[in-house]
């Protein structure tokens, strides 16, 4: 049977890839452009000027290039995967929980830096980064990156920032005088486990949770038993971002593990949210823009790569996404961003933030770890009350 | 006598088409199959061969220290479905599907017992709009209303706060399981919105077998002394079961298989097609998936077969 399933996969895979190249060596030098190029993005992050005609990095490039954008938005890594899975699309803004799982499954293929004018214009802490850089080999441009902050109602907590991640995970009495039960949220994919483990890796340091994506049976059942305290705690776990900032404006949720870009979107309709970052560090995420191994559109493609690290753009995309740019350059003279921006969404804290990465089986800091198809389904079972 | 062997067997059609259209004639068999061979391929391969490829997949198990696929018959993922947080899923989800039908049908039926029997002309007419137009928008925003609507500061806890009612809302919320820390956030909101959303499907299938029960039988159950409830009981409802229970295959099915309801609005506790969706798009774990996706087929089928048995099908 096994070897019916494989002809038939071999079969259905080699009708539909005749057309394209077998593309895993990188590019060698630029053509015209293709005149389209489609692009697997988190909302947000591919602007047209749509929502907000000061927000538009779409339209220049398409009169430059005359390459012609479109763009699928995703709300999950875990979908991102799924739809270049698919196939059919030019580029994905994969984070680096997504990243190296498109890397290892041949869905993107490698780039050529020297192609890419404005590469060496990207920060050099992300240049060579282990969520896109593998064996040495670059498989993507960095695009934007920023923590996952602890977002908070000012007035229940009296204008006070809360100090520790310890107000989502246990019991206690918030400083407007009510129990914080019902009124925290936490994010609903697996990956929040790793939010637990940093927790514990400070408060519990007798574990030896040396990452928070590195997990061995013991650490993970402690962050499980934690995340089991939190549910208690949880009446709805957030996924979408529209529907978090509609339960902190009508289901009076206090506070939770947030986007800077929920927190921005609130601020600017006058909510009292603020934000802030626990003694205990942040996990954050890091974007690459990253190439389709059967991409249709790779000149217009590598034009989009170069157009998206430009400073102006990735200013821009910054401030509204209230991320921080992969351009250093980008800090400084944006209006949009403005010159505080950059600190603000958290360039100085890169090393305080654990950033998401796929937990596999064998991992580097202890040779046997639990991998994600474990975190997915035991999550499910967290959430479900068990 | 020659006129009439001219007449009676008429020389065979010349030209390709006519020629063809004789062998048709002659062969209607290799016509029929002509004709039902596309559709059939349509239903064979597309249909029941993606389904049994999915269930194929359910007899494969994946690895738990690589993640990947181990392509060997085993029934270890179906004894997944017993553990206790995949089997908590099945169970919350067809406790859900039931109870959503039950309360489909009782609130159904006298809507449907109106339009069927009092509502004429240009009432049945709007009757028939008023059923039918939630149909007409987008499902997802009708959703998100419902979500405005069940908030905790939201429309229904303002109009039961001016009804000084808000006391008996609270009570309801600090029961155990149907409570929560809004109606948006519990399971009774998710059972509020699954009603509302597959109602139509409930009344339409009841209103057609309510019209065909002839109102003379009904006259005659009270000539014979029968009081309403008797009538009901004896006559109306053995005689509108088989709508019931059409209608009740929509809402239990769909209610089975929704996995965007529960997401809106619930307490993130999973039900089936969530779980399907999870661990097939974000585990990769496909046999889990299709060993989750056999569920609701199985207890459809077992569904369908009692329905049948009432006689469901027999106005189809």
């Amino acid at each position: 049977m096994k070897r019916l399933l494989h002809s038939c996969t071999a079969l259905t895979l080699s009708l539909a890839f005749t057309t394209a190249a077998i593309a895993q060596e990188p590019l060698k030098e630029l053509g015209a452009g293709e005149g389209e190029v489609s692009i697997v993005a988190w909302a947000g992050y591919i602007e047209r000027g749509e929502t907000d005609k000061n927000y538009d990095w779409v339209t220049e490039f398409e009169k430059k290039t005359s390459c012609k954008v479109t763009v699928k938005t995703a709300a999950t890594s875990d979908e991102m995967v799924a739809l270049m899975n698919e196939g059919g699309f030019d580029l994905v803004t994969a984070s680096g929980d997504a990243s190296l799982r498109l890397v290892a499954g041949k869905r993107v293929q490698p780039i050529n830096t020297d192609l890419i004018p404005s590469w060496k214009t990207v920060d050099e802490r992300l240049q060579s980064a282990p969520w896109h850089t593998v064996n040495g080999v670059h498989y993507g441009t960095p695009y934007l990156w920023g923590p996952n902050v602890l977002m908070y109602n000012t007035e229940a907590f009296k204008g006070e920032a809360p100090k520790s991640w310890k107000v989502v995970f246990e019991e206690m009495t918030l400083p407007d005088g009510k129990s914080n039960k019902g009124r925290v949220q936490a994010y609903d994919g697996p990956i929040h486990i790793a939010d637990a483990a940093q927790y514990l890796m400070a408060h519990k340091p007798e574990l030896g949770i040396k990452s928070p994506y590195e997990l061995n049976e013991d650490q993970y059942k402690a962050a499980l038993d934690l995340l089991r305290v939190q549910r208690t705690l949880v009446g709805r776990y957030w996924h979408d971002a529209m529907i978090q900032i509609d339960d902190f404006k009508n289901e009076g949720v206090v506070a939770s593990g947030s986007w800077p870009f929920q927190v921005n979107l609130m601020q600017a309709e006058k909510q009292p949210i603020a934000s802030t970052f626990p003694e205990e560090g942040v996990t954050g995420w890091s974007d690459t823009t990253m190439l389709h191994a059967e991409s249709q559109h790779p000149n217009c493609a590598y034009m989009w790569m170069e157009h998206s690290l430009s400073a102006k753009v990735q200013g821009d995309a910054a401030a509204w996404f209230g991320a921080v740019p992969s351009v250093p350059a980008a800090c400084k003279g944006n209006a949009l961003l403005t010159d505080e921006g950059c600190k603000a969404n958290g360039f100085d804290n890169f090393d305080k933030i654990a950033f998401w990465r796929t937990p596999v089986s064998k991992c580097e800091s202890q040779g046997e770890c639990v991998p994600y198809h474990r975190w997915v389904s035991d999550y499910i079972g967290v959430i479900g009350g068990r | 006598m020659s006129i009439v062997t001219d007449t009676s067997i008429l020389a065979g059609r010349t030209g390709p088409s006519g020629r063809l259209s004789d062998f048709f004639w002659r062969n209607p068999r290799i016509l029929l199959l002509l004709m039902l061979t596309p559709p059939l391929l349509w239903l064979g391969v597309i249909y029941l061969g993606s389904l049994f490829a999915l269930l194929l997949q359910s007899f494969f198990s994946i690895d738990d220290f690589s993640g990947l696929i181990n392509y060997e018959f085993t029934l270890a993922t179906y004894k997944q479905l017993l553990i206790p947080s995949n089997f908590d899923i099945i169970l919350r989800t067809v406790l859900m599907a039931a109870l959503v039908t039950l309360a489909s049908a009782v609130i159904a039926f006298p809507i449907a017992y109106y339009a069927a029997r009092y509502a004429k002309g240009k009432w049945k007419v709007i009757f028939y709009l008023g059923v039918m137009l939630p149909l007409w928008s987008s499902y997802l925003v009708k959703i998100y209303a419902w979500k405005l609507i069940l908030a905790k500061e939201g429309i229904l806890t303002w109009f039961l706060a001016k009804l000084n009612l808000l006391w008996l809302l609270e009570a309801w919320l600090s029961l155990p399981v149907v409570g929560g820390s809004s109606l948006s956030i519990s399971y009774t909101g998710t059972f509020i919105v699954f009603i509302y959303v597959w109602m139509p499907f409930m009344i339409l299938p009841i209103q057609a077998s309510l019209e065909r029960v002839p109102g003379n039988l009904i006259e005659a159950s009270a000539d014979l002394g029968g009081n309403p409830a008797q009538t009901f009981r004896f006559v109306l409802f053995p005689l509108a079961l088989p709508g019931i229970i059409a209608g009740s295959i929509f809402t239990f099915s769909l209610t089975l298989g929704d996995y965007i309801i529960p997401q809106i609005i619930g307490s993130s506790r999973l039900f089936i097609g969530q779980a399907v969706y999870a661990q097939q798009g974000t585990a990769g774990n496909i046999p889990l998936a299709a060993a989750f996706t056999v569920v609701p087929i199985v207890i459809m089928g077992l569904y369908l077969w009692m329905a049948k048995r009432q006689g469901a099908f027999d106005a189809l």
